[in-house]
Parts: structure tokens; sequence; C-alpha cells
């Protein structure tokens, strides 16, 4: 050490300009997705217990929900699947919590980077993280009995406007794990998650539900998002545009709100 | 030493009527500090004075609500990034990440300093081995002892060749042999030219790496200056007694306060007792003549300059602690 010590200063020469947005968000995310796979509890249970409720609404529940003229699990899959985000979501908010609550925030915000790099990098790992899950939940509903109903071109866009839902879900659950004190509390913030998941069309028909909890079922925004993920698999694109609305609302707002409070973290 | 180490005229830190406030709590209150630079800086205080307040203001997480405070000439505010290309963070937490080895986390914080890739590599390897880390660079640093992960955290604050270097209670929880290890890496980089701002509330710290030391309590500076010059601010030596008897303890501590008016502090359970002299060696010769007089046997007795933890403690002690009445005992033997 002593012997080295003198050189030190030279080889440490600082950088003339600050990162790119690009090279930063990379490495942001870069750091994100090696926690995420490098963490057994975080890649493999994340993955396991997505199949195991999959498996428990096909097999457990499924035989006593009637989904109309389809089968239950060609009803259940592509609406499963979109919305597996709501269930790994409350992963991405106590992550986000816990980096601020150990001062890994305050590294990057002490660094010469945009403010914009923390939210795109975070954004960009956690989207690959769900994409991921939406591959993978996938596969088990086809190992589970799902069939597509219409082409595997209309299956891939089912696909593409489910990794786009999860982009959108990403953000929302890194909001509310800036503004929760702490990863307990981020846990318990994305419970919220439920309400909105289970008062929808995604796992049940919402006609099935008593009258008065109809209208939330049909005014929030998982059962357009949903209903357009089996219109499109079906070769059809009503409800898409629903769909695509309350997602670039849910992005346009939340987005600021993340930058701005990453800021003052 | 360095070209770096050398004072170029602008001050590192000046800070004119800082405040802070979060709501109703004022953690700076109107703060006035001006430091110079080549130096180690050492910013004191009891818990909640403002210490880290302070270091989240110079690195930009904290606005300043007024006041001014500019870094290395830059302006917090207005050039806020300028400030963070000067400085390099540590802050209480070692905010490292513990899935990464050693080395992929320095990689990573030298290319979000803005180093290429290329770059980054050296100064990662030019990091581990300034501090020490070859041996563990390649591991987990999820698996590191604590002062390991400090030297780490400390490193990857380095990566950026910062000129600034803020280390935020950089000790608080380690065991002495890691303070140790951490007191080494520090006072390296300060012999190697890196300016550095601290914040400890271990005195032994600031006297072990500090050049200068602000003493901070409830958000304001009330002492600035080097590390002697606070010893020797107080403008009093201190009387120390150790008695034969621990029996005699408490009558030794009335004679020792009669005559000092000063609190004295008792060793719990011990022989020994202090108190400041502010009458200096007149005041000793009455202390073993009136201790003579009670026949209280008496080991040791003698005079020396006061520790940093006394005029720490002198500094920040409230009002109805100090100066004691005559008479008036402390410590925990009364």
């Amino acid at each position: 050490m002593m012997t080295t010590q003198a050189a030190v200063p030279q080889v440490l020469g600082r950088p003339g300009r600050m990162p790119g947005l690009a090279s930063a968000s990379g490495q942001v995310a870069l750091r994100a997705l090696r926690k995420y796979f490098r963490t057994p509890g975080l890649s493999v249970m994340g993955i396991v217990q997505s199949v195991l409720f999959l498996f428990c609404f096909r097999y457990v529940l499924g035989g006593a929900i009637h989904a109309g003229s389809a089968s239950y699990v060609d009803f259940l899959v592509p609406s499963y699947v979109a919305m597996i985000v709501l269930f790994t979501g409350g992963g991405i908010a106590v992550a986000v919590a816990e980096d601020k609550v150990q001062g890994f925030t305050d590294r990057l915000l002490s660094l010469p980077v945009s403010r914009y790099s923390l939210v795109l990098g975070r954004t960009a790992a956690d989207t690959t993280t769900n994409v991921w899950s939406i591959v993978t939940t996938a596969a088990f509903g086809f190992l589970f009995g799902f069939r597509l109903p219409g082409t595997w071109q209309d299956g891939l866009a089912a696909l593409g406007l489910c990794v786009a839902y999860a982009v959108v879900f990403t953000v929302v659950f890194i909001v509310m794990g800036l503004f929760a004190p702490n990863a307990q509390a981020a846990q318990g913030m994305s419970l919220i998650a439920f309400v909105f998941a289970f008062i929808s069309s995604a796992y049940v028909p919402a006609t099935s539900m008593p009258g008065w909890l109809q209208p939330f079922s049909k005014y929030q925004p998982v059962t357009p998002m949903v209903d357009a993920v089996r219109s499109l698999l079906a070769g059809s694109t009503s409800d898409v545009g629903l769909a695509l609305a309350w997602s670039a609302l849910l992005l346009v707002v939340c987005m600021p709100i993340a930058v701005l409070r990453y800021r003052r973290a | 030493m360095t070209a770096a180490s050398q004072p170029t005229g602008t001050p590192l830190l000046q800070a004119r009527n800082l405040t802070v406030r979060f709501g109703k709590v004022t953690a700076l209150d109107g703060l006035d500090l001006t430091a110079a630079d080549g130096q180690v800086l050492a910013v004191l205080g009891p818990n909640g004075a403002g210490k880290t307040t302070f270091v989240r203001t110079i690195a930009t997480l904290l606005r300043p609500t007024s006041g001014e405070l500019l870094v290395r000439g830059r302006d917090v505010v207005r050039d806020s990034a300028g400030v963070r290309r000067d400085i390099g963070l540590a802050g209480q937490f070692a905010a490292v990440e513990p899935t990464m080895t050693g080395r992929e986390n320095l990689e990573m914080t030298a290319r979000l300093f803005g180093h290429g890739r290329a770059t980054a590599r050296q100064a990662a390897a030019a990091v581990i081995d300034q501090l020490s880390l070859g041996e563990v660079a390649d591991r987990r640093s999820g698996t590191y002892s604590g002062g390991q992960r400090r030297r780490l955290d400390l490193g990857a604050s380095l990566v950026g060749g910062p000129r600034l270097l803020l280390l935020d209670e950089p000790t608080t929880g380690l065991d002495p042999a890691s303070r140790r290890e951490v007191w080494d890496a520090v006072r390296n980089l300060a012999a190697a030219g890196t300016d550095i701002v601290l914040t400890t509330h271990y005195l032994d710290e600031a006297d072990e790496l500090a050049d200068h030391a602000v003493v901070i309590d409830h958000g304001r500076v009330i002492a600035s200056g080097t590390v002697s010059e606070l010893k020797a601010g107080i403008g009093q030596d201190v009387i120390e007694v150790t008695v034969a008897d621990p029996a005699s303890m408490s009558l030794a501590g009335q004679i020792l306060a009669d005559v000092t008016v000063q609190q004295v502090r008792l060793e719990a359970g011990g022989r020994h007792l202090s108190a400041l002299a502010p009458a200096g060696t007149a005041a000793l010769g009455a202390v073993i003549s009136r201790l003579a007089e009670a026949a209280v046997r008496v080991d040791e007795i003698g005079l020396r300059r006061p520790t940093l933890d006394e005029v720490f403690l002198t500094l920040t002690d409230d009002e109805a602690r100090i100066p004691a009445a005559a008479g008036q005992l402390s410590g925990s033997t009364r």
C-alpha cells in the first residue's frame, strides 16, 4: 500500500464530462439486475410464487368459476400473465425503499449523473425482470392447458401489450417505494395493487360480482387492460385503445413524480 | 504531498447564514463557516447537532432553506452539478451492493462518475490497491467484514478522483480493529492529497485524523480552529487527582469543586477525579494544601491540557451544567 500510494492520484484522473444518460441508466439497471438474479429469494422465489398462484387459480379455484362460454384456463391465463406485474411489483417498491433507506440512492444522487437515469435505469431493470416473469408464467400457462385462440402473431401482439403494462406498473411501484418510509411500508403499500387486480375481470367475469361492485371493476384500469389482451389474442382490437390510454395516463402522471421524488429522496 | 493538497486560495467550504429546515425542525440555523482547502476538516457535534444535514447539503442532497453554501467556490444551488463533479460521498451506511463483488461495485461507480469502460477498470484497480482490498476484491461485498465494507464504500467515493471527499461518521458501528483500518485508509488518502470533510461524534477520531475541527451544536458553529487550538481555546488546564482510598472520593470532589468552582468529574466506582482549573497552578497549590488539611491520601495529582472530549463537553453542555456552582458535583457516584 505504501508504495502505490503516491502513484494513485495520477491514475485516478477526474473524468472530464458527466456520464451520458444511456450509460448512467445502463449502470443503474445493471446493478438492479445483478441484485435480482444473484438473489435466489427474488429471482427464483418470485417465479415459484407466480406459478404457484397460477396453479391454484387453474386447478383449485378454477373448477368453481364459470367463465361464460370459454374454458376457465383460456379465460385466466391471458389476464394472469398480463397482470403478473401486480404480484411482483411489491418487490420493486421494496427495492426502491431499501435503496433509499440504506444510502444507495444518496450515493447515486451525489454522483454527477442525470436524475432521469435513476428512474430510467430502475424501470429498464424491473421491466426486464418482469418480461422474464411474463415469459415463464406464460410457458406454465401453456403447460397447464392454455391454447392460443388465434394466430401466433396475435399472441405476440398480446405479449407486447403485457410488456407495456409491465413498464407502466413498474413506474407506479417505483413511486410507491419512493413515498414509503421503509421496506415494510413499501410492502404494505403495494398490497393496494391486489384491490385492483382482484376487483376486475382478470380472474373472474366481472358480471359475477354483486351489482354495487361492478362499477369499480368496470371503470378501473385493470379491467380494460386485461380485456384488451384477450381481444388481441382473439384477433380483435376492442378495448385496446382504452387500455393504451390508461397506460399512457399512468405513465405521464407517475414518471415526473418519480423523477421529482428521487431528486429530493 | 501532491499538488492537490496545496492550498489554492479558493476555500474548501464557505457557508454564510446557512439554514436548513424540515417543516418545523431547524437542522441548520444560520451556520457560518469558512474552511481552507488542503486539509482534513472534522465536523464535531452531539447527535442531532446538524452534522449529517450539513454534509448532505454540501453533497447537494438537500437544498438550503436560506443562506449560501459554496463548495470549492461553486454554489450548491446554482451549480449543483458542478459540485457533484468535485465531491465523493461516503454516507453513514456502506452504500455498496452486497450481491456484487468489490471490483464490480467500484467499476460501476467509476462509470457513474463518467469514466469510460477501460478507465473505470483502471480506477477500480487503483482504488483496490490503495485501500488494500486486493484479497477480497473479487468476492461479493456481502461477505466482507464491517471494516472491509466501509473501506470499499470509501473506495466507491474515490474512483471518480474527487477533489473533496465527504465522510459522514465513517466509523460508526465498527469494532476497534475495523476503525483502525478505516483511519489508516483516511490518513493515506489525506497524505495523497485528497481534501476531506468528515463528521464524527468520536473525538479521538478528530484527534487522529483532522487538521481542523469545527464544533456544531443546534445547527450552528460554536467553535472552530485546529485541534490543538480548540484544546487551548477553553484556556484552562485540568486538575486531575487520583485518591488512594475510594472512600475519600466525595471529600476530594468537594475540595476540588470548592477551589475550582467548576463541575467535577468523578470516575464511577474508581479513584480518579478531575475538573477544569481556570486559575491553573495556583488552584493546584490550593487543592494540594486543602487535601492535606483534610488528610485525604493522594496517589497522584497534576495539571494537564484538556482532552478534546473535555473541550467538547464544555462547549456543548447545557448551561444548567456549566459552570457548576461551588460544591456542585456531577458523576455517577453521587
